[in-house]
């Protein structure tokens, strides 16, 4: 396909491993942002081509892994009512909450479905008027216009029966989180690239002044991902701490400004709890007042469910950067896709499920 | 979960809620092109949940080629392994 196979080309990726070799005099560690990239790093074997001075550090950037336990709870809790159709994308699913996923509330007769977009689950609002449809509104700034969209639509359609059970991060707080910890071991990092499309490239900018580190805006294909690598060891060798942007067939600098209005119009920015690290200031969306009836926990009253973690899985340290999957006791024992601890297992974006999936037991 | 296609805008219906059609390969989705308000028949967008979320700048795009280039790296390394 067009803007994806050219990305995958084997002789221009040979010749950025080279450059990158060039460039790597010191020892660096980046880390990628977006859980896609994680991905694509581990799939295509990227981390293995680079030279061994360089490491790469998988971060916080997958949105099913940092939704906290309290909001599967609630979930669980909207899918399990009888009038409720509870709307997800595929990979909430199998998320573990306290007890069960949503999953086993679909086995134990709920109905739950699995849609491709926001406005699916907002057509079957329209179709079934009778039922109450619930969308769980997960993701980063990439996924929150949609959602945000289907809120807008819903008014000015006047389908009442629709609401959004929202649970939507930020990027940047995220990034600040990892780089102000005490366990500090980021140089440099690939930023999310489709999260850069929707809010551009200057929220970066305090971050990398202040804390003296490179942040490269970076896609999703191998030679984007070298690409963004050069790039940020390159910043290093010459002791830069800028933002670039390797991204720029789909990222302006200012983001999407059409995009932006609709979030502004919806939401607010407020504290969020992220799995795994806790809470984080001015680090998500809620749905402004004016749009409260179409907010699932409120209409609902299910805001107050708590939520308790294993304590044996280890996701906050891997999605910190502190930790490495393969070196997690449970990795691959106790914890396996089929059985996940955390989410972090089981999202396909996940790093301990991409390290899984590819075998990578022997090498971190 | 961030996860962006990019495929060729075909169609176009402007409306309360701008929507067209996108190929990616063979495959024709419907999708929301409110975000794109500037994007037109033949044109690449990104999308992601069944929104357009960019246009893809065609000039930016052949940059991840010439990039090695401009910045002086040999161009001979895949016939001279390193060594």
């Amino acid at each position: 396909m067009k803007f994806l196979d050219e990305y995958r080309d084997q002789a221009t990726a040979r010749r950025y491993v080279e450059a990158i070799r060039a460039r790597a005099t010191r020892p660096w560690t980046l880390m990628e942002v977006c859980g896609g990239q994680t991905h694509a790093i581990v799939r295509f074997g990227i981390d293995e081509l680079l030279p061994p001075s360089l490491t790469l550090l998988h971060g916080p950037g997958c949105p099913v892994c940092v939704t906290p336990v309290e909001l599967i709870d609630q979930a669980i809790a909207l899918a399990a009512r009888p009038e409720v159709t509870f709307c997800s994308f595929g990979d909430m699913l199998r998320v573990p909450g306290s007890e069960c996923d949503l999953l086993a509330v679909k086995a134990a007769g709920g109905d739950v479905r699995v849609v491709y977009s926001p406005l699916d689950a907002l057509a079957l609002a329209a179709r079934h008027p009778e039922r109450e449809v619930v969308f769980f509104a997960v993701g980063f700034e990439t996924t929150a216009p949609a959602n945000a969209m289907a809120v807008v639509e819903a008014r000015r359609r006047g389908l009442g029966n629709f609401s959004l059970l929202v649970s939507h991060v930020l990027v940047p707080p995220a990034m600040e989180a990892v780089l102000a910890g005490p366990e500090r071991r980021v140089d440099g990092f690939l930023a999310a690239g489709h999260v850069c499309v929707i809010m551009g490239i200057d929220d970066y900018r305090p971050l990398a002044a202040r804390y003296r580190v490179p942040i490269v805006v970076t896609g999703f294909e191998p030679l984007d991902l070298l690409q963004g690598i050069h790039m940020c060891v390159t910043q290093l060798a010459e002791g830069r701490a800028e933002v670039e942007n390797q991204y720029a067939r789909s990222v302006r600098r200012a983001g999407n400004a059409a995009a932006q209005a609709v979030l502004r119009e919806v939401f607010e920015v407020v504290p969020r709890t992220w799995r795994g690290i806790g809470e984080i200031p001015a680090s998500g969306f809620a749905l402004r007042t004016a749009y409260a009836q179409h907010d699932a926990a409120r209409k609902f009253g299910v805001g107050g469910i708590g939520g308790r973690e294993d304590p044996a899985c280890q996701s906050g340290r891997v999605l910190r950067g502190l930790l490495k999957p393969p070196d997690c006791p449970a990795f691959g024992i106790r914890c396996t896709p089929e059985t996940p601890l955390g989410a972090t297992m089981v999202s396909s974006e996940g790093a301990c499920a991409a390290y899984f999936r590819y075998r990578r037991f022997a090498t971190a | 979960m961030c996860l962006g296609i990019p495929g060729e805008v075909r169609s176009v219906t402007e409306g309360e809620l701008r929507s067209g059609t996108v190929a990616f390969g063979g495959i024709v989705k419907e999708v929301c092109l409110a975000y794109v308000p500037e994007a037109q028949v033949g044109d690449y967008v990104v999308v992601h949940a069944g929104f357009a979320i960019s246009v893809i700048d065609a000039a930016a795009a052949a940059r991840v080629f010439s990039y090695l280039d401009e910045i002086g790296a040999t161009a001979e390394i895949d016939d001279e392994p390193p060594g």
